[in-house]
């Protein structure tokens, strides 16, 4: 929304950043524009290279090759700057475990140069609006996996930021705790902060990027809005199994007719291809019945991870095996 | 809006929009000293927080004092002075120094595993002065040093100890035993940074640790040792210390050793200091 002043405009620019653990190259190669006063999405399953991407883009790691500015500072050489105007929640809580929830915020605080009255007042207030106000005394031992969370993102807005850094924020809760998150990601937008989110789940980018980029084996795969995405996957996959094999090449001709798009065979011995409308879904039975091809089964699906994966890359999400990400 | 050397723009409370790239076009890269010693208060504020709510930990610092005065006291005694009695005045300064460096030890141990945790990648996301995190762990554990200087002490005076120096000079050799304990603090936490584990920090840490204490004079005179180790006896920064120490509560006086002690300490910061802030920034 604030596309003004200083530099490019953008948040974030990456040119070919590259980070090797061992023989592993974790990243290799991303180059990123995030508009500012966006949300972006990186997709990616496991060990794809996002959290190694947010990392060097928040100062906690340094690239091994390439550049990346955050709204036109450099995050390698003036990462000091870099830090006063990003906030980061990584995918596990990283709050003081043996301090309170009101005694964390109020270190961070107090660290980011609040008087002790102002950091009292700001943790009151991120406390209540995270649902925490009754948890706020309580050691954390006792919190859940999503107070953790919320409070871990609460410590992260102490300052505003103009950039926010979220690693699967909701990874692992329930769905709706996972619901309250999207909303607060909505919130931070509307309040002029540009977000960049990493998450293993479609309909998570889907329903809160506006950007997203595909990300496998450290390389940016695909990049475009979540309809430009689906576009070339198709909203939804339909998936036949034909009676005779040898119908194969025919059914695999038709449908290449009828829906413009190659069609993919399944490990067990389906048919399967994107469809962009139900009616394209339509459209095929009816030629494959004009045309004499008997099927044992019809199925439509919603689009997976698995199936971007598999139309983008050309190989199956969890074939993308690179070691867990080194994290420390 | 062009406050480049202060500190960071108040962070707004309030639900005013965040204008990134005219708050981009302001920060600075730089972190004022006085706004490095507040982040390092603030950070020591964590440590004492998390000493009160995990009280175990001082485990070391009460039992320790009390065991090896005791203990060494009644062992070296009757050997070296005659009686224990006599032992004493030479011992409790001795016993003091070691007992609390031996306690510095840990303030590397718990960096180590502190540092494990997930908090410290917020600090290292956090636009503080990157000693702040370290300075204020090591300063949180001046308190522990107290407490092992507190204990050595009473329990001297439990066992008859009468220093001739006076409160003064008892108070004035506690206080610069736990500010230069507090500087060779630094050399463990530079371990407690570069280490793998804690439990190598402990290994490494003794291998300092055990020469610079017992290669002094905090037990015995060096009078009858060889030489060769007489020698570094002589310029151990410790053996200052403990002199200074002796001199202290004996006759409340300052000495040249102090002197010496306080340049030893003041070294021992000036390298180890910037190593750390090194090591861990090549971390982060």
């Amino acid at each position: 929304m604030t596309t003004t002043t200083s530099g490019t405009g953008w948040a974030v620019e990456a040119q070919g950043l590259v980070k090797t653990f061992g023989d592993n190259r974790a990243v290799d190669g991303i180059d990123l524009r995030i508009r500012t006063g966006a949300v972006y999405g990186f997709l990616g399953p496991n060990g794809a290279g996002k959290t190694t991407t947010i990392r060097m883009l928040a100062t906690l790691l340094r690239p091994d090759a390439g550049t990346a500015t955050v709204f036109g500072r450099d995050v390698a050489r003036e990462a000091q700057a870099v830090r006063q105007l990003i906030g980061v929640t990584g995918q596990y809580a990283s709050v003081d475990e043996s301090l309170s929830a009101t005694e964390n915020l109020v270190l961070f605080g107090r660290l980011l140069g609040l008087s002790r009255r102002d950091a009292r007042r700001t943790a009151a207030a991120l406390l209540d609006e995270f649902g925490l106000g009754e948890a706020a005394a309580r050691p954390l031992k006792n919190f859940s996996g999503g107070m953790r969370r919320r409070l871990d993102l609460a410590a992260s807005l102490i300052a505003r930021p103009p950039l926010i850094f979220l690693d699967e924020p909701t990874t692992g809760l329930d769905p709706r705790t996972r619901l309250q998150m999207w909303d607060t990601v909505r919130r931070l937008v509307d309040g002029g902060s540009t977000v960049l989110l990493t998450t293993q789940y479609l309909d998570e980018a889907d329903q809160l990027a506006e950007r997203i980029a595909v990300i496998d084996r450290g390389r940016l795969v695909a990049e475009g809005t979540g309809a430009e995405l689906k576009a070339s996957v198709g909203t939804s996959r339909i998936q036949v199994g034909l009676a005779e094999e040898r119908d194969e090449d025919e059914a695999r001709r038709i449908a290449r007719a009828v829906l413009g798009v190659d069609v993919a065979r399944t490990p067990d011995g389906r048919l399967s291809a994107p469809v962009a409308t139900a009616d394209a879904a339509g459209d095929l039975l009816v030629a494959l019945r004009q045309a004499g091809i008997h099927l044992t089964e019809v199925g439509v699906q919603q689009p997976t991870l698995d199936e971007v994966f598999l139309t983008i890359t050309g190989h199956a999400a969890d074939a993308a095996r690179t070691p867990e990400e080194v994290l420390a | 809006m062009t406050t480049l050397t202060t500190d960071r723009p108040a962070p707004r409370a309030g639900g005013a929009p965040v204008d990134g790239p005219a708050l981009a076009a302001a920060v600075s890269t730089h972190v004022p000293l006085a706004t490095t010693v507040r982040q390092s208060l603030t950070m020591g504020w964590r440590g004492l927080l998390k000493i009160r709510r995990t009280p175990e930990q001082l485990v070391d610092v009460t039992l320790q004092p009390i065991i090896f005065t005791l203990m060494f006291t009644y062992i070296f005694g009757g050997a070296i002075a005659g009686d224990v009695g006599s032992y004493l005045p030479f011992f409790i300064p001795g016993i003091l120094v070691q007992t609390v460096i031996t306690t510095s030890v840990v303030t590397g141990v718990q960096l180590r595993e502190d540092m494990d945790k997930g908090v410290f990648d917020r600090f290292r996301s956090l636009p503080i002065a990157r000693i702040a995190p370290l300075a204020g762990a090591l300063l949180a554990d001046t308190v522990r040093y107290a407490i092992a200087t507190t204990l050595t002490l009473v329990m001297g005076l439990i066992m008859g100890w009468r220093p001739d120096g006076g409160f003064v000079g008892v108070v004035s050799a506690g206080l610069l035993v736990i500010l230069c304990a507090w500087a060779l603090s630094w050399i463990f936490a530079f371990f407690g940074v570069i280490a793998r584990s804690a439990s190598s920090v402990q290994g490494i840490s003794m291998i300092v640790l055990f020469p610079l204490t017992f290669a002094s004079n905090a037990f015995v005179p060096a009078d009858t040792m060889p030489s060769w180790l007489k020698g570094f006896v002589d310029v151990n920064p410790v053996s200052h210390l403990v002199t200074a120490a002796r001199e202290l509560t004996l006759s409340g006086s300052w000495t040249v050793d102090a002197l010496w002690a306080l340049l030893g300490a003041a070294v021992v910061v000036a390298v180890f200091a910037p190593l750390t802030v090194r090591a861990y920034m090549r971390k982060a």
